[in-house]
């Protein structure tokens, strides 16, 4: 059984807010497939839970110009399945069928995974490589300026995320090697080719969560094949480090990811 | 303690209750309806024991709050047969020793079911075993149990003219 706590549904922005600004220690809850197990865990412990998914402001995927926008509840099924995004981004689909097992698809959303951070989830990845803006009840914030460590993001205190609108790159491609056991990237890496340049991001390994690798985003820029990135390598110093792989190991795993992904775009490419 | 009213349709019956916020969808299914087929394994939403059909599709009903299922369909491997005949997914799943201890069946069958109902009749035997990451067996090495849901996909397949 789990600890006490109070749920309710919003059907609007304001009323969420308003539920939310009512509890001592409130929390957001969209698919609840990261907070139900970590409270369950009792890592987290909030008195009430508010329910986003019923917003509608927060469903939906349109496609206008260079522009692919993707609202917050849309679950990673959803996004897997969409024309719009197998159009737009193929490897943004694909990411997305890669996350977890088709239960966990079938519930987590797009703006949880967003708000949560966790270093090795997929999402942050492509945001950050895809240039993507998150639009919140309040603002727009850049990716660049979103993410902000492990667990940590640019939102403020109930703040809520309503949709990522991503730039549509010239092509994209993702790879990544899974822990064989949760299913999380122990590394992976996203690189878009852009008219302006190639973005490179990469989660699951670093110490401070998802990043961008720049000398391997300028050696893409001047020559965009696996080669380019022969010779670069990160510095373990700044990788995580576990039982399921050390740090030398993960820097190691990023520039194969990264050669990957530049080998093989408009796919997901699993190591 | 936070309680809330709820009407969920299970199995094609509906039902009102008045349950505790914290109440995880399987303990509803399980405690208060009395559905002790769809069974917890793990409650860390890895095993898929307790996988149910919400709204067409396949979810860990210990990952879902009672109260987030409010207004929902719900399938459980209760809802499947027909009186005494059994589903084709649960007829195969027989006739190709597809378990053995038979813990993780049910999940393990709904999950079968929807992959089905989603991938269609023609479904491959690689798609089938990615379909299938979220339900662990550790009885039967799963060799079987694809080869039920294939064989129980290939029977929904229209016999040709």
């Amino acid at each position: 059984m789990m600890y006490p706590f109070s749920y309710h549904r919003a059907r609007t922005l304001d009323e969420a807010r308003a539920y939310f600004e009512g509890g001592e220690d409130a929390a957001y809850l969209s698919g609840g497939h990261s907070l139900l197990p970590t409270m369950k865990n009792r890592l987290a412990a909030p008195d009430r839970l508010v329910h986003l998914a019923a917003i509608p402001e927060l469903r939906g995927i349109t496609r206008a110009g260079d522009r692919l926008s993707i609202g917050a509840a849309e679950t990673h099924a959803a996004v897997a399945a969409s024309p719009e995004v197998r159009g737009a981004i193929p490897a943004l689909a694909a990411l997305a069928g890669s996350i977890g097992d088709p239960q966990v698809r079938h519930r987590g959303t797009i703006g949880g995974s967003l708000a949560n951070n966790d270093p090795a989830a997929d999402y942050p990845a492509a945001a950050l490589a895809l240039d993507a803006v998150i639009e919140t009840s309040e603002r727009a914030i850049s990716a660049d300026n979103f993410f902000q460590g492990m667990f940590t993001t640019a939102l403020d205190e109930g703040e809520i995320i309503t949709r990522v609108t991503f730039t549509v790159p010239d092509s994209a491609g993702y790879a990544k090697m899974r822990n064989p056991a949760s299913r999380y990237a122990l590394a992976a890496s996203f690189v878009a080719r852009r008219p302006g340049g190639v973005r490179l991001a990469i989660t699951g390994a670093g110490n401070n969560g998802v990043f961008r690798w720049s000398e391997a985003e300028a050696a893409l820029a001047t020559r965009f094949e696996r080669g380019a990135l022969a010779g670069l390598a990160l510095d373990p110093g700044d990788m995580m480090s576990d039982m399921h792989a050390d740090a030398r190991y993960r820097a190691h795993l990023c520039a194969v990811a990264s050669a990957e992904a530049v080998g093989h775009q408009g796919k997901l490419t699993l190591l | 303690m936070s309680q809330s009213e709820i009407a969920i349709t299970v199995n094609g019956t509906e039902r009102r209750a008045e349950v505790e916020d914290r109440l995880l969808l399987v303990d509803f299914l399980r405690e208060h309806l009395g559905l002790t087929g769809t069974h917890v394994g793990c409650d860390t939403s890895q095993c898929g024991a307790c996988t149910v059909i919400l709204d067409g599709q396949a979810v860990k009903s210990c990952t879902v709050l009672a109260v987030m299922a409010e207004g929902a369909e719900i399938r459980t491997i209760e809802g499947l047969a027909e009186g005494e005949s059994l589903h084709p997914m649960q007829e195969a799943f027989c006739t190709h020793h597809a378990l053995q201890c038979g813990f993780c069946t049910p999940g393990m069958i709904m999950a079968a079911v929807n992959l089905v109902d989603r991938h269609g009749p023609d479904v491959d035997a690689e798609t089938v075993r990615h379909q299938l990451e979220g339900n662990l067996c550790r009885c039967t090495g799963y060799h079987n149990i694809v080869k039920a849901v294939l064989a129980a996909a290939g029977a929904q397949r229209t016999p040709a003219e």
